[in-house]
């Protein structure tokens, strides 16, 4: 019994606990059950996209999106940096991708 | 007359609306059946069709229908005395508000979670919904203009709330950063968020920024509004994770401490009402209060809008049909609580009926400002609060409640536009940007249109706007009854309201067309005609609705 005291299984610890596991749920839940919608909506086209992206380049169907990614080269420049320094690369591999 | 007493009296006629009438609503008229398998089970798709837990959903449902209206009608109808605003809030929330929001919850569910709005044309006819569409247009409209002046108003009279009313979009949007990118726990994020939020109450008094009487030949109200609208617009615009979603939780937060501040302020107070109990020596110009009573207090009794949100959002997420009744009816109760401390604080709030007679000059000149005023001097004597901080508290707590409206229904008006221009195939419309600085231009119009170079058009027609917004209820009303009258129940329990509703609202729109019309105002005068075509129609809708439906059964007797 002393044991059981001692190494955290204070029923009343574990009541207030669980108390405040529910209360966070709740308070999470409040938060976002008025946008859930909007945010799953916003998430589920971004999860589209990236399908589409993934999709053209395995079936070698020529991308519609390709030419506008383009345009995130300067947003991407400094995470591709990033990746390829991580994965034991000095230099950029790609030859028409160049970033350091 | 002690304010306790009529607290209690109002408290406990509500909690017996619920406990006994809304029983009683559930298990003889609506029938709800707990084994009725909801479209948020149906068709469940993590998005849309989501079912939560009933406490959950009566927050969500209660936030998103509590605007400044519980606030702004009472405070303003208790001009003619406090009885009869008390007895309107307390009776139209138990045997109006509570049927309908509930009642709209219910007719949505058994229908798919349509909105009201397919309900309408689907039950009653396309000629109704097109109705539908114009109103719900107008109130929206109406919505946006008067809450822009309501702000302004506040601005302009409580120089003190400036900084934590602009300060409170500052916390929801570094609240929101913090917690949609993970930063902090929900729980944590909540804390600091209210505690930045009080904080910026209590230095609000010591720099109080006041908008000077002139800015390029605007007044400072009118400059206000426009900043507010430009704000609103942009505030449409952005992701609702970014500034809506956080601000609204605040403001869910707030609304729940400022309501216990205030009950709590009058249970130790125990102040007297100074206000007559029906008030005969009314200021000049103030309308008949029969029919205008009805339609200044809508949302505390009765409020269209609330179907809009009842079949809009809240059906698609009921977990079990029994719920309705917990998450519609006690959400139009929580509504009434807000309405009941609005009517106390506005009437209780004075220390002398002299006090009073000087803040109520004129119709509409209450308001907010008596439900600030006498809130301050309710929470000063019987917490302690410092007055101007008890001010400040009051007025950031309407304000920003008038504002997260104005953003959702900025952003509302915006998708009616883009609705339309999908209907008349006019690509531009249909995008974001355009239907936006059509829906502010619209209600710059109304503002500027109506009130002049002060842009206060908004608060003339506030009356109008409770006649809009009933005949919205009235729509949902006469939904229910017709299902109620095809499934062979009682229908009486919602034909009553509705006839009550719609001779009231044409009653009003009748006394202000002859005002409008004398005063020269043919805006207004449009408008009103606007409103009330609509409204005949809706009632020669119900008729031949129900004559036709009662037909068709007759004929399936035989």
């Amino acid at each position: 019994m002393h044991d059981d005291h001692d190494s955290g299984h204070d029923p009343r610890r574990e009541r207030v606990r669980a108390w405040l596991s529910q209360a966070r749920f709740f308070a999470e839940e409040v938060y976002s059950s008025r946008y859930r919608g909007a945010i799953a909506r916003a998430r589920r086209d971004e999860d589209d996209l990236f399908m589409l992206l993934v999709f053209s380049e395995m079936m070698g169907v020529p991308n519609p999106a390709a030419y506008y990614t383009l345009e995130l080269q300067p947003l991407l420049l400094e995470r591709f940096h990033d990746w390829h320094t991580r994965m034991g690369m000095e230099r950029s591999p790609l030859d028409h991708f160049r970033c350091c | 007359m002690s304010a306790i007493v009529l607290l209690v009296l109002g408290l406990a006629g509500m909690a017996g609306g619920y406990f006994v009438y809304s029983k009683f609503i559930a298990e003889k008229i609506y029938r709800l059946d707990p084994d009725f398998k909801t479209p948020a089970h149906e068709f469940e798709d993590g998005v849309d069709y989501v079912p939560t837990n009933r406490f959950i959903l009566w927050g969500h449902h209660f936030t998103s229908v509590a605007g400044a209206a519980p606030i702004v009608g009472p405070a303003i109808a208790v001009i003619w005395g406090w009885l009869p605003a008390f007895l309107w809030v307390v009776f139209g929330t138990i045997f109006f508000a509570g049927v309908h929001d509930f009642g709209a919850i219910w007719a949505s569910v058994r229908n798919k979670a349509k909105s009201v709005g397919a309900l309408t044309g689907d039950v009653v006819g396309t000629r109704a919904r097109s109705i539908f569409m114009i109103v719900i247009f107008l109130v929206l409209l109406m919505v946006n203009a008067v809450f822009a002046v309501v702000i302004a108003g506040l601005m302009m009279n409580f120089s003190s709330a400036v900084v934590p009313v602009w300060g409170a979009i500052l916390v929801a949007l570094i609240i929101g950063q913090l917690i949609y990118r993970r930063i902090l726990s929900l729980p944590v994020v909540s804390v600091i968020g209210v505690v930045a939020l009080y904080a910026l109450i209590g230095i609000g008094p010591s720099v109080p920024i006041q908008m000077p009487a002139e800015v390029a030949g605007f007044s400072g109200n009118a400059v206000w509004i426009l900043i507010l609208f430009g704000y609103a617009a942009i505030a449409s615009l952005l992701p609702v994770w970014v500034l809506l979603q956080p601000r609204d939780y605040i403001n869910g937060l707030q609304l729940f401490i400022g309501l216990i501040i205030l009950y709590g302020a009058i249970v130790l107070l125990n102040p007297s009402i100074v206000a007559p109990m029906v008030n005969s020596d009314v200021p000049a110009g103030t309308p008949s209060m029969l029919p205008l009573l009805f339609v200044t207090i809508a949302c505390g009794a009765i409020s269209g809008f609330h179907g809009l949100v009842s079949s809009g959002t809240t059906s698609k997420q009921l977990n079990k049909e029994t719920d309705a009744r917990f998450v519609g009816y006690f959400g139009a109760v929580g509504e009434g609580m807000l309405a009941l401390a609005a009517i106390l604080a506005a009437t209780a709030g004075f220390a002398s009926l002299a006090d009073w007679q000087a803040m109520y000059t004129a119709f509409g000149a209450g308001g907010v400002n008596a439900f600030v005023e006498g809130g301050a001097f309710m929470i000063h004597n019987g917490l302690g609060l410092p007055e101007a901080t008890a001010a400040t508290l009051l007025t950031v707590m309407a304000a920003l409640f008038a504002g997260t409206t104005m953003d959702t229904g900025l952003r509302l008006q915006r998708y009616i536009f883009q609705e339309w221009g999908d209907i008349y195939n006019q690509p531009w419309m249909k995008k974001s940007a355009p239907a936006t600085l059509l829906a502010v231009g619209s209600c710059l119009l109304l503002a500027f249109g109506a009130g002049g170079a002060d842009g206060t058009g908004g608060m003339i027609i506030w009356p109008l706007f409770g006649t809009t917004n009933q005949l919205l209820a009235g729509l949902t009303l006469l939904v229910i009854t017709v299902m109620l009258v095809r499934l062979r129940r009682p229908m009486w329990y919602t034909l009553v309201p509705l006839c009550f509703l719609l001779v009231m609202t044409i009653a009003a729109l009748l006394i202000q067309l002859r005002t409008f019309f004398n005063d020269g105002n043919y805006f207004l005068l449009f408008l009103d005609i606007v409103v009330l075509i609509a409204a005949i129609m809706v009632a020669m809708e119900c008729a031949a609705a129900l004559k036709r439906t009662r037909a068709e059964m007759a004929e399936q007797g035989d």
